[in-house]
């Protein structure tokens, strides 16, 4: 177990990703994954009386779900790592407070599920808990009106825009139990080509994404085919056509194995959103809700899980600030 | 393994390459159509207003604060946001976007407060319009008092 090649993480006693769960809003569950998700929502407020409320309410309502899934408690989580997308990740912090486990507050913008269960594979690997718990949640009126305008501004959204998905995905990690294997990790540097347009988030992404991916590939010496599934976060359509054309430049073939959770959520043309799925929430209820289905059964038994960040506030893109992007790879085997 | 910082000097290039294009045409008949028809709601209303005896400046007047009171209802009934998607600058120019501006920004921040909330960030979307506006009044103001 340790560091290998410049940033990979592997395991000898794989933490086991032994439940998931997956909750979404109305539109993700009209997408094409709307039966993958366990917890569906009839409105996007959820009986609150704002969004911020709401997306508490809705990483409340996912670890309820997913506790009840796993037939645990509270007290048998021994930390908890999570973050979402509001300012000073506070939909988490009201989410959480009433479950009383030791609270680890993630930002790693869309990147969280990525950050979250690499931080806490890691934590279970190295022996500091036997069960804990990551996950992340975004949403879409929340997230609008805190980066972009009011909601009901009458605004028009461009080609590259992308959707964030009002969704929230939770796993539990531990070190016993049956299911998915946490083999490795490689937790992403922040790489900035130069991107400024904040309504091409996967423009600035697809470059962090590329390099975790190749690093991961390098430093575990394997190549793309050794994979059934190289999947990111919410690079969307245009992000994951830029990320495999960058790829090809770099000698890499990834077309084939890679896809992209911010692609597969939505559909684009009936639910006009653009270049599809964005958000924490995007990556975490995918992967929680479809993937970890697919591994279960078996339709996939090696899977690179990439969740990317755009890192920006709408502070640092006023200010002239280009849009770093981060990825955190994942790989998730089942024998 | 190669660095992606050696395609920083083409990466714009390339994402220009796969970025997809607005319909520049689609967007311009959308925003003429929708926008035209505001503004033939606009002359109707006068048309109305005078017909039943009102002065050309009355009904001008009540004309706008008509179409501002339609604009708020359509916007207060999640619908102006869907005319703007569709219309762009179609739905925004006319005094109608005006008001939809500052009508969702207060329904988006009076969860926050009437003072702190509402009133503080009423004009976060139309107060540029507001001050630089101003600004050319007073510009064109002085231009016109010199000539």
């Amino acid at each position: 177990m340790g560091h290998i090649g410049k940033q990979t993480i592997t395991f000898d006693n794989p933490p086991i990703i032994t439940c998931a769960y997956a909750s979404a809003g109305p539109k993700e569950v009209q997408g094409p994954l709307g039966e993958y998700f366990d917890n569906k929502l009839q409105d996007e407020l959820l009986g609150e009386d704002s969004w911020e409320k709401a997306e508490s309410k809705l990483i409340r309502q996912t670890v309820q779900g997913l506790l009840s899934k796993a037939n645990k408690t509270p007290q048998d989580i021994k930390y908890l790592f999570a973050g979402d997308l509001q300012n000073q990740v506070i939909a988490s912090t009201f989410g959480l407070l009433d479950f009383n486990i030791p609270f680890f507050g993630l930002y790693g913008a869309c990147s969280t599920m990525g950050e979250s269960m690499c931080l806490a594979a890691m934590t279970v690997a190295g022996g500091m808990a036997d069960l804990v718990m990551a996950g992340t949640s975004s949403h879409y009126c929340a997230a609008e009106k805190q980066f972009r305008f009011p909601l009901e501004y009458g605004g028009q959204r461009t080609m590259t825009q992308q959707w964030t998905a009002t969704a929230s995905g939770f796993v539990l990690i531990g070190n016993s139990g049956t299911g998915p294997k946490i083999q490795a990790v490689t937790p992403g540097k922040m790489v900035d080509l130069g991107i400024k347009d904040t309504f091409n988030m996967g423009a600035a992404m697809a470059p962090a994404a590329i390099d975790t991916i190749l690093t991961h590939l390098e430093d575990t010496n394997q190549k793309p085919s050794d994979f059934d599934a190289i999947v990111t976060g919410d690079l969307g359509n245009c992000g994951l056509d830029i990320a495999v054309d960058i790829a090809n430049k770099l000698g890499t073939d990834l077309s084939g194995v890679i896809n992209d959770c911010g692609k597969l959520i939505y559909d684009d043309a009936a639910e006009d959103t653009h270049c599809g799925g964005s958000g924490c929430g995007c990556s975490g209820s995918v992967f929680a809700g479809y993937f970890y289905s697919q591994l279960i059964k078996r339709n996939i038994k090696k899977l690179l899980l990439v969740p990317t960040g755009a890192l920006m506030s709408p502070g640092s893109t006023q200010q002239g600030h280009t849009i770093p992007g981060v990825a955190h790879a994942v790989s998730i085997v089942i024998d | 393994m190669a660095n992606i910082k050696q395609l920083k000097s083409q990466y714009q290039q390339i994402v220009k390459s796969h970025s997809p294009k607005n319909n520049v045409l689609r967007n311009s008949l959308r925003a003429f159509w929708v926008g035209g028809t505001i503004c033939i709601i606009g002359q109707a209303l006068t048309n109305v207003y005078m017909f039943y005896g009102m002065e050309r400046e009355d009904a001008k007047m009540l004309m706008t604060v008509t179409l501002i009171l339609l604009s708020t209802i359509l916007t207060a009934l999640n619908v102006y946001d869907n005319i703007g998607q569709y219309a762009g600058a179609g739905a925004l120019v006319p005094i109608t976007g005006f008001a939809n501006s500052m009508v969702s920004s207060a329904m988006e921040f009076k969860k926050e407060g009437y003072i702190y909330g509402l009133g503080a960030k009423l004009f976060v979307v139309a107060g540029p319009v507001i001050v630089f506006g101003t600004i050319a009044s007073v510009v064109v103001g002085i231009i016109y008092y010199l000539v």
